[in-house]
């Protein structure tokens, strides 16, 4: 009698997994491709004035990977290089993390509660286009210790993100699923913790990501204003500069492609953990 | 399919426990004095216990906010809504509503959407519960599916996951808006299979909203056409078509009749939003609407 109306969209489950693979290695071996065919090239750039006996615009001025490789080399035995990856990732998670404990209950309170968005939104929306930055001098004036106003310009970065991205997020959540539960008897807290919470979920880690990549870029910006101090306790903002100071182009770039790292290594955690937090947005 | 259909015995559980729908002068409108749209207009209907009322009309004429009224998410500006004599205050399990594409929650798996109202309540526990829900996803043909989330199945088991999460609830009315739209027309026309054998077996009283009149005339035991906006009962056809019943009955002449009759009418209705001057503010003011039904 249960007669299964099948229709030809329903996926068989193995056969998908299977291709999924395969696709997810294809994907791997042409981005590692991808790395490296842009390494040759830039080897190719820089070394032309070498070869050729003229220089190319731009790629011609800066160091051939094999140099930054080496300048890379000696660098990873000097502790004030990792302390550099140490400070600023514990700024960047510091003020990440702060922004999203305040943010995202902001975000929701503004979401549901009407009185306090009517409050709360238009001082907000007021600050939210002064870029971090802009923050930097007023907070060093503000805050006694330098560490203290990169903390608190970092939490700005993100924050003003957060909390929109939290906001839209569960203001936009379909009517028919908060009338759905409520028909069948969910009480305000029920709407509250079964549909608006996780129905914002995924905004709430778009609003990570975004958050994420400002923080890095607040981060390595206030490090140099500030100054930092040593080099030991600059961060890999301070590391640039005072790399540019000390003119080592090499360890420019070492420094460049160190915070290109620690920023992918930061954004697939961020992947990772929003994957592991909403299996329903998974299609296999 | 079909020749399955018509070899089950007619009436075998014929279960009928209340659910008697009386609509008594509802009417309803938005905006402002200045700006006001009426949408309903004295509108009436009653609906007996275990028989499935169509409602069909022409678009735009107000059937989605007659769904929000009887379901409680609005309230009617004058005039009664009673599910079996008890005013209708607001939204309640007694009256479940299918709605437009699919509201399945997507965070959800299957079984946790289909148990999402019982466990909210604490009504359905433990056990009984889980009998329960299996046996609503076996009746749907969703066993297999039981753990998979809405986005990972099909647009028609969508549908038939949410019959199963409004049947749980033991509504005494089920109110379909415009359930299948959006499927393709073989997954609708299964559908349509699907959910009158359903219906015949359960027999729950159903208002069911829908702008297809073969599928209105198909299923229902009366078809209640509306009129253009501000929406009033300007027909009750009832259809008589044995049942259980079969896609070919749809050929017959008495069914002939019912489609003519009720097209007739909503030409009419259309032709009059056609020529009325509002009618491109409707149209706009409908596609603003489209987010809240």
């Amino acid at each position: 009698m249960a007669t299964v109306v099948d229709s030809p969209h329903a996926r068989a489950p193995v056969q998908r997994s299977r291709w999924q693979k395969l696709h997810a290695n294809t994907k791997l071996w042409r981005g590692i491709m991808a790395v490296i065919c842009a390494l040759v090239l830039w080897e190719i750039g820089s070394r032309w004035d070498e070869w050729v006996g003229f220089q190319l615009p731009f790629v011609g001025l800066i160091p051939p990977p094999t140099d930054v490789a080496r300048a890379w080399g000696e660098v990873i035995f000097l502790s004030g290089y990792w302390e550099s990856w140490y400070l600023s990732f514990k700024r960047v998670l510091g003020g990440f993390l702060a922004a999203q404990l305040v943010g995202i209950p902001l975000g929701l309170l503004m979401a549901v509660n009407r009185y306090f968005r009517e409050i709360f939104f238009p001082p907000f929306e007021v600050l939210r286009p002064i870029p971090p930055l802009a923050w930097v001098p007023a907070s060093l004036i503000f805050w006694p210790t330098n560490e203290m106003s990169i903390a608190f310009v970092t939490f700005l970065g993100a924050f003003f993100t957060i909390v929109i991205n939290v906001l839209g997020g569960a203001r936009s959540i379909d009517i028919r699923l908060l009338r759905a539960a409520q028909s069948m008897g969910a009480s305000q807290w029920h709407l509250f913790s079964r549909i608006v919470l996780p129905g914002t979920l995924p905004s709430i880690f778009t609003g990570a990501a975004v958050g994420m990549g400002i923080t890095w870029e607040v981060v390595l910006a206030a490090e140099m204003i500030s100054g930092g101090g040593t080099q030991a306790g600059g961060g890999l903002g301070f590391f640039i500069w005072n790399s540019y100071m000390g003119g080592s182009l090499e360890q420019i770039v070492v420094g460049m492609i160190s915070i290109g790292i620690a920023g992918y290594l930061s954004s697939s955690a961020i992947r990772y953990l929003g994957d592991l937090s909403m299996p329903w947005r998974r299609m296999f | 399919m079909a020749e399955e259909h018509t070899q089950s015995k007619a009436g075998e559980t014929a279960v009928i426990s209340g659910g008697r729908i009386e609509l008594r002068d509802v009417s309803k409108g938005y905006g402002d004095e200045w700006q006001h749209e009426q949408v309903i207009e004295s509108l009436s209907i009653e609906i007996e216990p275990g028989t499935l009322s169509a409602v069909v009309g022409p678009s735009g004429c107000g059937k989605s906010t007659l769904v929000n009224l009887v379901a409680g998410f609005e309230t009617a500006d004058s005039g009664t809504i009673r599910v079996d004599g008890k005013p209708v205050t607001g939204p309640g399990h007694d009256r479940m509503v299918v709605f437009q594409e699919t509201a399945l929650m997507p965070w959800l798996t299957a079984y946790q959407n289909i148990v999402f109202g019982p466990k909210l309540r604490g009504d359905l526990k433990g056990s009984a519960l889980v009998n329960e829900a299996e046996r609503l996803l076996d009746k749907v043909g969703l066993t297999e599916f039981r753990d998979k989330y809405p986005l990972q199945l099909s647009g028609g088991m969508q549908r038939r996951a949410e019959l199963a999460r409004a049947l749980i609830n033991q509504p005494l009315l089920m109110i379909m808006d415009e359930p299948f739209r959006g499927l393709d027309a073989m997954t609708r026309e299964l559908m349509q299979e699907f959910f009158l054998r359903l219906f015949e077996e359960y027999r729950r009283t159903n208002l069911f909203v829908t702008s297809e009149i073969e599928e209105a005339i198909f299923l229902a035991d009366r078809l209640v056409v509306l009129s253009n906006r501000p929406a009033t009962v300007r027909e009750i056809i009832e259809i008589e078509l044995p049942r259980p019943r079969a896609l070919e009955m749809l050929s017959s002449p008495e069914a002939y009749d019912y489609k003519r009759r009720a097209m007739e009418i909503l030409h009419e209705e259309a032709l009059k939003s056609f020529t009325s001057a509002s009618g491109q503010t409707e149209f706009l003011e409908a596609y603003s609407k489209r987010g809240d039904l």
